[in-house]
């Protein structure tokens, strides 16, 4: 989802990339070109495309695990159709963007591997148990709308095929974030008990929603290169308040509080300014210590285990058929 | 004309035992438009590509129609050629219409 990752290598060290490639490459980018699979590229830039492709695509694929909670217990036919629909999305996302990290010379099934033996990172949010019915509309409406604001500046990605993936995924990624608000909105004016069940959803998921736009700038080693490759467009900072200043009015308007005593409106910046991030917290469930870490694994290992056999039977059956064409 | 290794848009050519072939997906979205590529599947046979396919690329909107194709069978010009490829033969000015001259009073041409 957004760039979170751990150290890697200083930039450029040790690269064999011939400096005169480098500086053409780096003025088509300044000329606002799009880079292309078969394109010249240097070894960092393809290296930090893997990365965070992958990262956003597994993030995808975990991201069904905490809402596929709740499909059976959704509370209505309409609600259930409507997070079946959602979830099927969000597998839809994952295989976009996995498809498009493809085609920078990385096949699927290692990135697979890299996900479920714990050496690829996906977004820190997917670590939060589901604990309540009201989780599911604040998802929507925090967690796809945090992404729909990262995902609306990657739309605009240097390479090609990402951006493109990220178009596809914008368009649909609308009713996820308005189904949300419309399942927080209804309760909100429900019983009090309801009102209570989403407002304590919303207490707990308010700042690791804000910890998804990743590190604060000036903790953030990657972006300068990011943002130079236009591989982003703004700064983790930059997205976050960009987020906070469409969702606090959103809550205003249904009633419910964001639980940060330090939001205020700055009439000089003419932003919402907010309180400090747990840094700590976001650092332990980045480094595998969060509620659900080992839980969102373990499920992901099961389920590619006991899929093994389709894709087996699946290739079998075209050797079989191969076989019988041939004779 | 240079030819890569890597398939003709990129895509690995791994053939680990459980990863499926990689096929390239176009959708047509609404009648007279054209096949426009969306983007990959994998799939262990044509007719399971295109079920992928369409659970994929066509589970909401206007797609009417789908093509498949093993992507190792497009053959893509290289970035290298763009130059010779795609000269805009500025230099050929009688391949435009402004090129000729017309008789005063003529219509229609």
């Amino acid at each position: 989802m957004t760039d979170q990752k751990s150290p890697t290598s200083a930039p450029a060290a040790g690269s064999t990339d011939d400096a005169a490639q480098v500086a053409e490459f780096e003025a088509r980018i300044a000329q606002g070109e799009s880079i292309e699979p078969k394109d010249w590229m240097p070894e960092r830039y393809r290296k930090q495309l893997t990365r965070m492709m992958s990262q956003h695509a597994h993030s995808e694929i975990v991201g069904m695990l905490p809402e596929g909670n709740w499909i059976t217990r959704a509370p209505s036919l309409r609600r259930k159709m409507v997070l079946l629909a959602k979830v099927q999305d969000e597998a839809g996302h994952g295989l976009y963007i996995y498809c498009g990290t493809e085609t920078l010379g990385i096949g699927r099934e290692e990135l697979v591997d890299q996900l479920l033996t714990g050496k690829a990172k996906y977004s820190s949010i997917f670590n939060y148990p589901t604990l309540t019915w009201a989780d599911i509309g604040v998802i929507g409406w925090f967690v796809d709308g945090a992404a729909i604001v990262n995902q609306t500046m990657l739309a605009k990605a240097s390479f090609g095929p990402y951006a493109r993936a990220m178009v596809r995924i914008c368009k649909e990624e609308n009713f996820h974030k308005k189904q949300g608000y419309e399942s927080v909105a209804t309760l909100a004016n429900g019983t009090p008990e309801q009102r209570a069940m989403v407002q304590d959803a919303v207490n707990r998921w308010w700042w690791p929603s804000l910890m998804m736009f990743g590190p604060s700038d000036k903790d953030s080693p990657n972006s300068a290169e990011l943002i130079r490759w236009r591989v982003k467009r703004d700064t983790n900072d930059t997205l976050r308040q960009r987020f906070v200043d469409l969702t606090v009015p959103q809550a205003r308007a249904v009633n419910l509080t964001l639980p940060d005593p330090d939001l205020r409106y700055n009439e000089e910046t003419e932003h919402w300014d907010f309180g400090e991030i747990d840094w700590t917290e976001f650092h332990e469930v980045i480094s595998g210590n969060g509620p659900c870490n080992r839980e969102r694994l373990a499920a992901r290992r099961k389920a590619h285990d006991d899929g093994a056999w389709v894709r087996e039977a699946a290739q079998a059956y075209a050797a079989k058929r191969d076989a019988v064409t041939a004779a | 004309m240079a030819n890569d290794t890597v398939s003709a848009i990129g895509g690995a050519t791994s053939a680990a035992e459980t990863q499926w072939d990689l096929w390239e997906v176009f959708t047509q979205e609404g009648e007279g438009a054209p096949h426009e590529h969306a983007g990959s599947v994998h799939a262990a046979t044509a007719e399971h590509a295109m079920q992928n396919a369409r659970d994929v690329y066509a589970r909401r909107g206007k797609v009417v129609s789908l093509w498949v194709v093993p992507t190792g069978a497009i053959i893509a010009s290289a970035p290298g050629d763009a130059g010779p490829l795609f000269d805009p033969g500025n230099d050929k000015a009688y391949r435009h219409p402004q090129f000729y001259k017309t008789p005063r009073g003529v219509r229609g041409l």
